[in-house]
This record gives structure tokens, C-alpha cells and sequence, in this order.
């Protein structure tokens, strides 16, 4: 069943086109759905209108198999179903306890039952013994602990989270979302979760909505969504690194093979598992986790060794950027393909600027998104190689040697 | 120096003997700039809150109007409301000028501004996501209105002894709309220029120590309630 049910919303500022337009968005009872999108996306927009804290110019909101309206008494009425927690916790000044009690008092609560409830979710949080603590003397970690208190104690059957840990250090970032899934789950309280990051997402979520520009662009499973992204814009966002413009040769049994189409004009050919038909403009999606990295020395031959692997593609380290705990490593194989090594493998394997490789991923790990026309015109040095003009080595996809 | 000490001995021997006209003047005086003071805030702080709050044709130019009210001579005020109250003026037949009442208008408009700009002041220095969480917590207009005051309570404490302030020391305008009448709408400061004039130092500093003192503990009264607040 459907707790809440958008159509049509449209949210515009000023005289300007809509900023936000949503066709169809369902949060079904009992789940958590995480609408994610990068900043300026229109998350907070969404999020306002759905929390009817600020009105909508046209659509509909139905919560509970009523509508909801913008303004007035039955906005009200909803607002008083539902419960947020923003990503800053705006606490009053005044103690802990007070503080988780808010909501229900603005429901008519006595205050003695409001601040029963509201020590007994503090308690549940962990924080019970700073109730009479001052809220502007509380850490981050603990003030959103309050937030989330004040929200649950109204018993909401829908709770709206807008980027709650955003605000966190690492530490208090992983304790509190352990808590607040416990915290769902335990309630069966149905949420939805705004936020720009996708471990967050796939850490709470059932479902994923992914909003770009306004729009909600794919609506799925965690897995769904960052596996197969729904076009390539969808895919930048769920982490895939390598993007690039080619054309579905041809298929056999679901295995395509693809000319990919390299910056500086140059073709190569990759196999990927594909339901599309030969012909299809397509993006070649990897994730970098999904290329293996190995040497390749003067001489040797790139197919070396018998492997399931349908694809490795020799190439040159061109750049090397350091993260947490691991590189990421930038490949020319006649397109930009990236990897991510561990640090040791890095040392290992001695990835500097420069250095020949093997760059491979299976068919399955990549991921085509239909390709539409026109987006191309836009990216010319993406465009299709000048002719007769190909990659240094032709690669095909897999040999046994 | 003489004279100074002779105006401390004269105020203190005043406020010992309860000095049935002192009495009366600074009685008079707390209550024309309290019943100013407590108009000002229901005029100034809804209004303040709805210009802070608010966006609507013609705020600025109510903003500016009300910053210039804030530092509106005194004794332009009560050359206008002199001028509002004569008897052939616009309301002249409700034949209030040279009263209380006529003092009480006078401090009005010269304290509502001032309320109304420190209020706009200390509501948009709150931070405006605050309004968004209360609403989305359940707050009604009204509850989310009580919560917002209680949120900004110490500048607005403020704002409060501002206004009181600058009613209680005014001297222009209560003389020009109350007369100076003894017993009838003479206050501290009105008193004080007038023994002034007529050479009574003594007295005029007795006057003058006792509106200071008064001052003082009004705000005194006012800055305690706005610590408790803020230490703990």
C-alpha cells in the first residue's frame, strides 16, 4: 500500500520554468526510500514540499488515500502525520528533553506525558542522561540524537529525513545511522531519506529514487540503480568513473560487442552483457572497483594465460590520485578507463605515471545506457573517430592464447 | 563639587521622607514610559516579526520608514503630536493634549520603532531553517509565532530596555504634549529642567539621581531576566 503518493508536483521560484517536477514518486508503507541526487538537484525543494512546509504550484500529494493540501488546516493536519529531521538539528534553547518533547506539545500533550515520552526516546537513543543538558552544550552527534528523539516520539507514520548526517564526524556518522535503521526497523515507521550520498543510501534504503535537475530520473532497488543506471547522467552519480560513447556492434547470445569511441579519435572494442539490439548508440558504463590492474612489461603479449575475462585492454597509466586506503588510477587503453587499487597493490604492481598495464573487467561488470541522440553533438572529441582512423592496437574483447 | 553632593544628600533625604511630589512625578513617570514601553511591544513585535518574517510590496520601504523612526528627534514627535492633538487639529476633539494620555502617544511613536527595528533585527538573526523544522514538527502559525518569541526572548529583552530607555530620559516631547503641570504630567525629566531653570540644583540632581536610579533598576530588573536565560 501506498503511504504517500506524488503526481504531477511542480515547484517553481519566481516567474522561471519549474524547479523541481516530479511525474509519479510512491513511498509504500513500511519502506525507507532514499531520494538521491547532488547538490543543487532539488532534494531540499522536494523535500519541503513534501514535508508541506512550503507550498507547491501544481500537483497532487495524497497521504493515507487523502489529499494533502499546500496550505491551511489540512496541511496542517498532515504535517501532524508526519515527522522531519533536517540536516542541521535546530534545536530551541532550552534543555534536551524540552527539546524532544516539542512536537508533541504542539500536538496539546501535557507536558509531564510529552516529557515521559520524550525521556523514554531518549533513552532508546542512548542519551537519556543528558536530558536536562542545555541543547546548545550538546555535541553534534548528540543534538541529532535529539532531532531524531523529537521526531520519533510523535509516532509518525511517516518520518522525512533531510540529510541528517551530513553534520556528523565519520564515528558519530556510522553510529547514528546503525541507530536509525534500528530505529525503523523496531517501529516499522516508513521514511524517506534525502540525501546527496549514495552509502548512505545504500546503507537505509528498500528502494532509490535518483533526482538530476529536478526530475526524478530512476526509481528502483539499491541494486537496480547503482548496477544499471538508467542513462549515463544516473550512472556519474551512483560512482561509475568510466563513461564512454560507442556503438553496439553487434549482439550474440546477450554478449554485445562495442566500439568505444576514445577522446583523441580512437576505436576500441569491448563485450558486455546487453538485452539492447546491435545498432544501439550506446554509453560503455565500468566502475572503477571493477577493473583489475596488471603489469605489462616490454615485449610480453597482453593475452597471457587463459581467463574467463572478456576484456583485457593493454593501456598506460596516464594520472594517479591517492584516496582513503586506496589509488585511483586512470588508464589510456585508447579511452579513459579507471580503476581503483589498493594501496598495496599500487606498491606492488609500481602504477607511477607512465607505466604499461593490462587493464581487464568481465562483460558482466560493465553496463550499457542507450545513448540519445543528440547529447553526442554536444561532446564532439566524444564523437565517433574521423575515418580510417583507429585505436593503436586493435583490441578484441578476449582471447585465449 | 559642592553642588553635587548637596543634590545626593537632597535625593537621598527625598527618598527617605518619601517626598509626597517626588513621589508623585516619578510614580507618574513609571507609569506614562511602562504604559509606553507596554504599547510600544504590542505595536512593535508582532509588527517587527511580520517584517522580518514576511516578504510583501512595500517592506522595504516600511523597513527604512521604521529605521528612521528609530532615530526620530524627540521633539519633532512632539511637535507632531502637538500639532495632531491642538484643539483645531485632526484630533483635537478628543481634547487629550496636556495629559498622560497625550504623553503616553508622544513615547509611543518614539519607542515602537525602536521595538519594532531591534524585533526584525533579533527574528531574522534566528536562524531561518528554525521555521522550517518547527512547521514540520506540527507547529500551528500561532505555536510556531510563541516558539520563534521564546527562541529570540534575550535580544528581544533587549529591545524592550532599549525602549523603555529612551521614553524614560526623554524630556522634548512630554514637555511640549503634557506641560510640565504639576501634579498632572509632570515626570522626573520635565521636573528636572525646570528646577534647572529656576537655579534649584540641588534638587534638579536630586531629580536627576533619582531618574538614573530608576533607570538603573528597571534595567537591572530586565538584564537578570535576560542572564538567567544565557548562562546556564
Amino acid at each position: 500500500m501506498n503511504l504517500l503518493e506524488v503526481r504531477g508536483l511542480e515547484v517553481r521560484f519566481g516567474d522561471g520554468p519549474a524547479a523541481l517536477v516530479v511525474e509519479a514518486l510512491d513511498v509504500v508503507d513500511g519502506e525507507t526510500l532514499a531520494v538521491i541526487g547532488p547538490n543543487g538537484s532539488g532534494k531540499s525543494t522536494l523535500f519541503a514540499a513534501l514535508a508541506c512546509v512550503r507550498p507547491w504550484d501544481a500537483g497532487r500529494l495524497t497521504f493515507e488515500g487523502r489529499p494533502v493540501e499546500p496550505t491551511g488546516p489540512a496541511a496542517l493536519d498532515y504535517r501532524r502525520r508526519i515527522a522531519t529531521v533536517m540536516q542541521q538539528p535546530l534545536l530551541l534553547d532550552t534543555t534536551a528533553l524540552d527539546n524532544a518533547a516539542q512536537g508533541l506539545r504542539y500536538r496539546g500533550i501535557g507536558r509531564r506525558e510529552a516529557r515521559a515520552k520524550a525521556q523514554a526516546w531518549l533513552d532508546r537513543l542512548g542519551i537519556g542522561h543528558l536530558a536536562s543538558r542545555r541543547a546548545r552544550h550538546l555535541s553534534g552527534g548528540e543534538a541529532q540524537r535529539v532531532s531524531l528523539a523529537r521526531a520519533m516520539a510523535i509516532e509518525p507514520r511517516l518520518v522525512l529525513l533531510d540529510e541528517p548526517f551530513a553534520p556528523l564526524d565519520a564515528p558519530s556518522r556510522a553510529a547514528f545511522i546503525a541507530d536509525l535503521r534500528r530505529v525503523l526497523a523496531e517501529t516499522g515507521t516508513t521514511a524517506l531519506l534525502v540525501t546527496h550520498d549514495r552509502s548512505e543510501a545504500l546503507m537505509l534504503a528498500d528502494r532509490v529514487a535518483v533526482l538530476l535537475g529536478g526530475r526524478i530520473v530512476q526509481i528502483g532497488t539499491p541494486a537496480e540503480v547503482f548496477e544499471a543506471p538508467a542513462d549515463e547522467r544516473v550512472a556519474a552519480f551512483v560512482g561509475v568513473e568510466t563513461i564512454q560513447p560507442g556503438v553496439l556492434e553487434s549482439v550474440d547470445d546477450g554478449l554485445g560487442v562495442v566500439r568505444v569511441f576514445g577522446p583523441g579519435g580512437t576505436v576500441s572494442r569491448v563485450e558486455v552483457r546487453t538485452d539492447l539490439p546491435a545498432g544501439s548508440a550506446v554509453h560503455v558504463c565500468v566502475r572503477p572497483e571493477d577493473v583489475a590492474v596488471s603489469p605489462r612489461d616490454a615485449g610480453s603479449h597482453v593475452h597471457e594465460g587463459l581467463t574467463s575475462v572478456r576484456n583485457r585492454l593493454p593501456g598506460v597509466v596516464r594520472a594517479v590520485l591517492p584516496l582513503e586506503g586506496q589509488f585511483r588510477v586512470t588508464i589510456d587503453c585508447g579511452f579513459p578507463l579507471v580503476a581503483t587499487v589498493t594501496k598495496r597493490a599500487f606498491v606492488e604492481l609500481g602504477l607511477e605515471e607512465g607505466r604499461a598495464v593490462v587493464a581487464a573487467f568481465k562483460a558482466t561488470a560493465a553496463h550499457l545506457v542507450p545513448r540519445r541522440p543528440g547529447r553526442e553533438e554536444a561532446r564532439p572529441s566524444q564523437a565517433g573517430p574521423p575515418a580510417g582512423q583507429a585505436a593503436p592496437e586493435p583490441l578484441p574483447a578476449c582471447q585465449e592464447s | 563639587m559642592d553642588l553635587v553632593w548637596d543634590g545626593i544628600r537632597k535625593a537621598f533625604w527625598l527618598l527617605v521622607t518619601g517626598d509626597p511630589e517626588v513621589v508623585a512625578v516619578t510614580w507618574l513617570s513609571l507609569r506614562v514610559s511602562g504604559t509606553a514601553t507596554l504599547v510600544s511591544l504590542l505595536v512593535g513585535v508582532p509588527m517587527g516579526t511580520l517584517l522580518a518574517l514576511t516578504r510583501f510590496p512595500g517592506r522595504s520601504v516600511l523597513l527604512a520608514a521604521v529605521n528612521t523612526g528609530m532615530g526620530m528627534p524627540p521633539v519633532v514627535v512632539g511637535l507632531f503630536v502637538t500639532i495632531l492633538l491642538w484643539r483645531n487639529g485632526p484630533l483635537g476633539i478628543l481634547g487629550i493634549l496636556y495629559s498622560p494620555t497625550a504623553m503616553v502617544v508622544a513615547q509611543v511613536i518614539i519607542a515602537a520603532p525602536m521595538v519594532t527595528g531591534l524585533t526584525v533585527a533579533a527574528m531574522q538573526n534566528l536562524d531561518p531553517r528554525l521555521r522550517l523544522q518547527l512547521l514540520g514538527l506540527g507547529a500551528s502559525r500561532p505555536q510556531l509565532l510563541l516558539s520563534l518569541w521564546k527562541e529570540a526572548r534575550l535580544p528581544l529583552l533587549a529591545a524592550v530596555m532599549a525602549g523603555f530607555g529612551a521614553v524614560i530620559s526623554e524630556v522634548g516631547a512630554v514637555m511640549m504634549v503634557g506641560g510640565n503641570i504639576k501634579g498632572h504630567t509632570r515626570v522626573l525629566t520635565t521636573a528636572t529642567v525646570m528646577e534647572t531653570a529656576r537655579g534649584n540644583f540641588d534638587l534638579a540632581i536630586a531629580l536627576g539621581l533619582i531618574l538614573l536610579l530608576l533607570a538603573y533598576l528597571v534595567n537591572l530588573g530586565l538584564t537578570m531576566i535576560q542572564q538567567r536565560g544565557k548562562v546556564r
